[in-house]
């Protein structure tokens, strides 16, 4: 993975750098939109990650590195959105069509139940009899 | 019939998504400031760095508050749309000069002609993160309390102006009683 090539930050423990790359890794950059903090080496990129790393340090929790982000970039930084009546449909959305899928093919399955074999005929059954026999025994009926 | 009507249907249903998702610009993002007070900010201004410039500065009426920089090609293209708001129209244009050096950042303005009443100078760019700036230009109205009311992301273009701007500015100085 990329790292800009730029001052590497120093952390005091593992766990804080593995927070910080959690965190520059789900926070997306806003300019070149499909690449994350950690991805991208735009400037504003290398500004917000300073600005995660600043607040790491200093000792902020996850929540509010986060919330800071979020408050002047909206909720478009974050790459997985949050659950809220906005995106309500979006979260819902795979979930409501798998049910449509699985009674959409109930209801195909069933339909095509009651068409398999419908009983036959006296006649029919005679006709499909002969038909099965061996050729040297076939006789016109 | 059904069976040929019902996934026509849902074609055409798509293909309208479809159509009113070209309209939209990816690139737009809707700024969360909306309805929230101006950031607050103290910095130096721009062309004397002995006064600041701070958010205080905002209140009073309702006003612009245009994010720019020498490097900002964009810039250039909207300068003619502030320019004509300020110099012809006597309105209250402020500038964020972001990432700039005050060398280069001065010099523009005295080629170009100056609209703000004056510019704030956030070198590190620390100020424009508080406004949420991701793309210079980008323009803030503000109305006389100090409260974001709309934000333009890319140059101002006349229309944007005329159609959006102005009627909103007035607006906000005349509000209807």
């Amino acid at each position: 993975m990329l790292q800009a090539a730029d001052v590497p930050f120093e952390f005091s423990t593992p766990e804080q750098e593995q927070r910080y790359k959690d965190l520059a890794e789900q926070l997306r950059c806003l300019v070149c939109q499909n690449q994350s903090l950690a991805d991208s080496h735009a400037e504003l990129a290398q500004d917000l990650r300073n600005e995660v790393y600043r607040m790491l340090v200093q000792g902020q929790s996850d929540k509010e590195i986060i919330d800071f982000l979020v408050t002047r970039y909206g909720d478009f930084v974050l790459f997985k959105p949050p659950l809220k009546s906005g995106t309500a449909l979006l979260w819902a959305g795979p979930f409501l069509m798998l049910i449509g899928a699985i009674l959409i093919v109930f209801r195909l399955t069933r339909k095509n139940a009651r068409l398999v074999s419908p009983e036959l005929s006296n006649h029919d059954q005679q006709r499909l009899d002969t038909l099965l026999k061996p050729p040297a025994d076939r006789k016109r009926i | 019939m059904n069976r040929y009507f019902i996934p026509l249907i849902v074609f055409i249903v798509l293909i309208a998504f479809f159509r009113i998702g070209l309209n939209y610009d990816p690139r737009l993002v809707p700024s969360p400031l909306i309805d929230k007070p101006v950031p607050v900010f103290t910095l130096p201004n721009l062309r004397d760095t002995a006064t600041t410039m701070s958010s205080a500065d905002l209140r009073g009426q309702a006003v612009l508050l245009n994010v720019w920089a020498s490097w900002c090609v964009e810039c250039r293209n909207e300068h003619p749309v502030l320019m004509e708001f300020s110099q012809n129209l006597k309105m209250p244009v402020y500038g964020l000069n972001y990432k700039d050096t005050r060398e280069e950042a001065i010099q523009w303005l005295d080629h170009y002609g100056d609209p703000y009443v004056q510019s704030a100078f956030d070198q590190s760019g620390r100020v424009g993160i508080d406004f949420g700036v991701y793309g210079v230009p980008e323009t803030f109205v503000l109305d006389r309390n100090g409260i974001i009311r709309y934000k333009h992301i890319g140059p101002i273009t006349q229309k944007t102006m005329e159609d959006i701007i102005l009627p909103l500015l007035n607006k906000l100085d005349h509000p209807a009683t």
